[in-house]
């Protein structure tokens, strides 16, 4: 059972200064699955998205309390370093957020940092981590170009690509395609399938016809607590409780 | 009949001030514009003063307004850029650290300029250079005196909330979502800092050093007991070197010379090369404003 799991949440609650945005979470996220986390606008899924890599560190008034466990590991442990955590778990945010670098340069950039100075070395990641994102036969004769100069797909694509190119084993997403357009989305979508053969995706989407056709699991978040969590297809199809029901029949949020 | 008096009085009170202003700057440009040009040679340029300084040009003092603003952006630049990196990237907007420094860089530019030359006559000449002269030199004068390198340091200090806020600026400009980005990929927040940010405000240093620059050129009050000289044929040929400048050069030779009508053109030519040296840096900070602007809204 344990095998399975790749993160766990235990008992996490969240304060950003008085307000409480978690509430007791207990949320367990299975190996080389898309987790999906839905739930309406300010309910707590990408407060709880950025637990898992720590980056609500950088938020000054969240304090938190409680266990997430990477491989077994408290992640907020004081052994922990977030910067070497975040190799491991990366991220692909909302609004696609290119360095203002050549395609090339956005790819390289996390593997520098982390101490891969061979060209050839870096060539044959940037070469590996496009593909990986299906974007490798669009650019590939342009890499010098600036990332800032693709479309709105594409930059996100590239965003995917400079995450795995530091080789991570968790995947982050945080409304990856919110911003795009329906035939951009779809691709993202696919990619999605193609990628967590490699990776865990962890998902979180206001999108709920986006839940159900990428994720193997959803769990349904609201007002900060998680209220039910269980295979895509269940929780779409036939809810345990009451509010998940009203919420995916589109009776609030 | 009377609204309408007040009306008209109001009009010409605006409009004159508003004249005034404009009179005074075509003025002076006009004076200095006529009475420079006609005056200006290349040997005045490349020369040094002759004849009492009634002559001969005015080659050392552009050398010693250039070495004095480039030590002085040696020293400025780097503090000026962490002091920024510091306020922006490590303490909050709101903390009381933050607040304590702007409230700091702001009193310091409110500071008037010959204050800043008593100060760098008292710490940097007196207690620093001669604390220097009674350690290593047995109480001889070599650091304890004006110099090319307290007078920059002097200047640097004043010259440092235009850098400060300048590069703070910049960095505002830098979006936090490339700052996560970073992070999110294991760089740490050093790392993020020097490959991110700073190449990103790359331009609002620049802008920051120019303005600085061309406020350090035209300044003379923190040179005065720090290290600017009356008359050296010389150039500076180290940093216990005393350096003639380009403002002061104007101060002595309208009131210092013994014979100020003599030297009349030599003080109008010297104006416009000050006045053309301070216009140009300040339209090229102009230029790279709007140059960073323009990228910021992209």
């Amino acid at each position: 059972m344990t095998e399975d799991i790749k993160i766990r949440a235990k008992d996490l609650n969240l304060h950003y200064g008085q307000k409480q945005a978690l509430r007791d979470i207990d949320l367990d996220i299975e190996r080389n699955r898309v987790t999906a986390l839905i739930g309406p606008s300010g309910c707590g899924k990408s407060t709880f998205l950025r637990c898992l890599n720590r980056m609500n560190d950088l938020i000054e008034s969240a304090s938190i309390k409680g266990r997430v466990e990477v491989d077994g590991m408290d992640i907020y442990g004081s052994d922990i370093d977030p910067v070497l955590l975040r190799r491991k778990v990366g991220m692909i945010f909302q609004k696609s957020n290119p360095f203002p670098k050549s395609i090339y340069e956005n790819i390289a950039y996390g593997p520098r940092i982390h101490g891969i100075k061979d060209k050839r070395a870096l060539d044959e990641i940037v070469e590996r981590s496009l593909r990986g994102a299906a974007l490798w036969d669009e650019v590939k004769d342009e890499l010098t170009k600036s990332g800032m100069a693709l479309s709105g797909g594409q930059q996100q694509r590239l965003c995917i690509a400079r995450a795995i190119a530091v080789d991570p084993e968790v995947l982050l997403m945080d409304e990856p395609a919110s911003a795009l357009d329906p035939i951009a989305t779809a691709k993202i979508e696919e990619l999605i399938w193609q990628l967590k053969e490699t990776y865990t995706i962890v998902i979180v989407t206001h999108s709920m016809h986006q839940a159900s056709r990428v994720s193997d699991t959803t769990a349904f978040f609201y007002m900060g607590e998680m209220v039910e969590m269980g295979p895509t297809q269940k929780i779409f199809t036939s809810p345990s409780q009451k509010r998940t029901e009203d919420y995916i029949t589109g009776r609030f949020g | 009949m009377n609204k309408a008096w007040k009306g008209r009085a109001v009009a010409v009170a605006t409009g004159g001030s508003a004249f005034a202003t404009i009179g005074a700057v075509v003025w002076i440009l006009a004076t200095i514009g006529i009475g420079g040009w006609q005056n200006l040679t290349w040997e005045f340029l490349t020369q040094s003063p002759k004849q009492g300084m009634t002559e001969g040009g005015i080659f050392p003092a552009i050398v010693g307004t250039f070495l004095l603003v480039l030590l002085m952006s040696i020293a400025g630049v780097p503090i000026g850029t962490v002091t920024a990196i510091y306020l922006n990237e490590y303490v909050g907007r709101q903390s009381k650290v933050g607040r304590g420094i702007r409230f700091a860089v702001n009193t310091l530019s409110g500071i008037p300029a010959i204050v800043f030359g008593l100060f760098g006559l008292g710490f940097f000449i007196q207690f620093v250079g001669g604390g220097i002269d009674r350690i290593a030199n047995h109480g001889q004068l070599v650091w304890g005196q004006p110099n090319i390198l307290w007078a920059s340091l002097t200047m640097a200090f004043l010259t440092l909330p235009v850098m400060i806020v300048s590069v703070e600026e910049a960095m505002k400009n830098v979006p936090g979502e490339l700052r996560e980005a970073s992070l999110a990929l294991g760089a740490t927040r050093l790392e993020t800092i020097w490959k991110i940010v700073l190449p990103q405000s790359a331009s609002g240093i620049l802008t920051g050093a120019i303005l600085a620059i061309s406020r350090g050129a035209g300044e003379v009050a923190p040179i005065l007991f720090t290290g600017a000289a009356y008359f050296l044929p010389d150039l500076p040929d180290g940093l216990t070197s005393q350096f003639m400048h380009l403002g002061y050069h104007i101060y002595i030779m309208s009131t210092q010379s013994p014979d100020v009508d003599a030297t009349r053109p030599i003080q109008f030519a010297t104006t416009f090369v000050l006045l053309a040296l301070t216009f140009t840096l300040n339209f090229l900070a102009v230029l790279l404003r709007w140059h960073m602007r323009r990228r910021a809204i992209r």
